[in-house]
């Protein structure tokens, strides 16, 4: 009995609309616009293998320690997973307590310095740092102002 | 109804005892420590100018050392000559951690009609001031700069958003933005240093890093003598000799940021 009263008369039956959809042709275009445009990244690489990142190790720094000294600051996996905290750790640790040495988990003292410590093992900025950041299309912005030192590195080994 | 001027000040007298009796119930000694100076121990930094040594060589020299080790860009004269830029460019974009300037700049309101005639075209080592009561500290929306228990007036470029609220404040222009990515304008990038990027203000951190290394700031071993560095707090450092033995001025102390960089004339 709520609809005893509606705006076409008492007890007046809602008049139906028809369901469909008006100017189709319209419609279609925009719609098949919308999915090449936004269908475009999917179809465009679909098909395309792309390779898992290997990241390098040889760098000449590295290739100098003996094998069992070939350690990370943390271990291997843990820094692959965390090493983007423990540089921002870094960086708040040595800019505002101005405390400049970082203790490992092994009890190691060692420099917290990206450019001074990381780049000095790690010298090989776009085969290491660049090969899984452009793989998972991160930009980290550190190099914005610190010095990935590569070309040194480069020029150093062609003489 | 009411109440005299005379129960009401005698009134007002009691409940302000009582303010006092109830901060020293909640908060003993507090309200002593908020008023008292506070002791000074520690390390306090700071920096004295010898003029009388300081010649526009030394203080070539001294800006030449600053400016290689921190990656300073140079946009007065451009390592590229394609870079060299219209003269308004190079005043707006100009980078300063230390330069010099003329005496009725430096210390400003400290002219005089009649001056000494060895004042004619001196030119005064400046830089940042470390002041003791930094404005650019006050002002920064971010804490991307603050002041460090040894006194250094220190800056956090990642957290600088280019505000340039302190480059208003700084009464002593030692501060300076990037309107652009400086690295095509220095001539020799030292690569243990960071450069800046396009956005942030920079200035002059008292050489911290050498500082942790037990250096001397750059300008300071460069000078040969002209610049004396060393700890406010310590009775027999370097500064507080020649601060006994020597009248120094500082620039503009009359606005209350307390500098601490100090001028032998």
């Amino acid at each position: 009995m709520a609809d005893y009263k509606n705006e076409f008369g008492w007890f007046a039956p809602k008049p139906t609309v028809e369901k469909k959809i008006y100017s189709l042709k319209a419609v279609a275009v925009g719609l098949g616009i919308f999915l090449v445009v936004f269908g475009a990244p999917l179809l465009l690489n679909m098909g395309q293998v792309h390779p898992v990142p290997q990241p390098s190790l040889d760098t000449p720094a590295i290739q100098k320690l003996a094998e069992k000294e070939r350690q990370c600051v943390e271990p291997t996996e843990w820094m692959r997973a965390n090493h983007m905290q423990l540089l921002w750790d870094w960086r708040e640790q040595v800019v505002r307590t101005g405390e400049r040495y970082y203790t490992t988990s092994q009890g190691k003292k060692v420099l917290a310095s990206l450019s001074n410590n990381c780049m000095e093992c790690h010298s090989n900025k776009s085969q290491f740092c660049d090969q899984c950041h452009n793989y998972v299309a991160v930009a980290p912005n550190c190099w914005g102002c610190h010095l990935p030192k590569e070309q040194n590195v480069a020029k150093a080994e062609g003489k | 109804m009411g109440i005299n001027r005379r129960d009401f000040l005698k009134l007002a007298g009691l409940l302000g005892l009582g303010g006092k009796a109830a901060f020293e119930l909640v908060l003993p000694g507090e309200v002593e420590a908020a008023v008292a100076r506070t002791e000074a121990t520690g390390t306090r930094w700071a920096v004295v100018v010898d003029m009388r040594k300081l010649t526009d060589k030394v203080a070539a020299r001294c800006i030449e050392a600053c400016h290689s080790l921190h990656n300073v860009p140079n946009y007065l004269e451009p390592p590229d000559p394609k870079l060299a830029l219209s003269e308004d460019l190079k005043n707006r974009w100009q980078i300063k951690w230390i330069w010099t300037d003329v005496y009725e700049h430096a210390f400003v309101g400290f002219e005089q009609d009649h001056k000494w005639d060895k004042l004619q075209g001196m030119n005064f080592l400046l830089l940042c001031n470390h002041c003791d009561n930094p404005p650019c500290v006050r002002v920064c929306p971010t804490q991307a700069t603050y002041r460090r228990p040894d006194g250094i007036v220190m800056m956090d470029m990642h957290r600088c958003i280019g505000c340039r609220f302190c480059m208003a404040g700084c009464p002593y222009a030692a501060r300076s933005f990037n309107w652009r990515d400086p690295r095509p304008y220095i001539a020799k990038i030292n690569p243990n240093y960071p450069t800046r990027e396009i956005g942030v203000v920079e200035k002059c951190l008292l050489c911290e890093e050498r500082l942790a290394q037990g250096q001397q700031p750059a300008c300071v071993e460069a000078s040969g003598g002209a610049l004396i560095f060393g700890n406010l707090n310590e009775e027999n450092s370097p500064v507080r000799a020649a601060l006994r033995a020597h009248y120094t001025i500082r620039r503009k102390p009359y606005l209350g940021t307390n500098p601490q960089v100090y001028y032998i004339v």
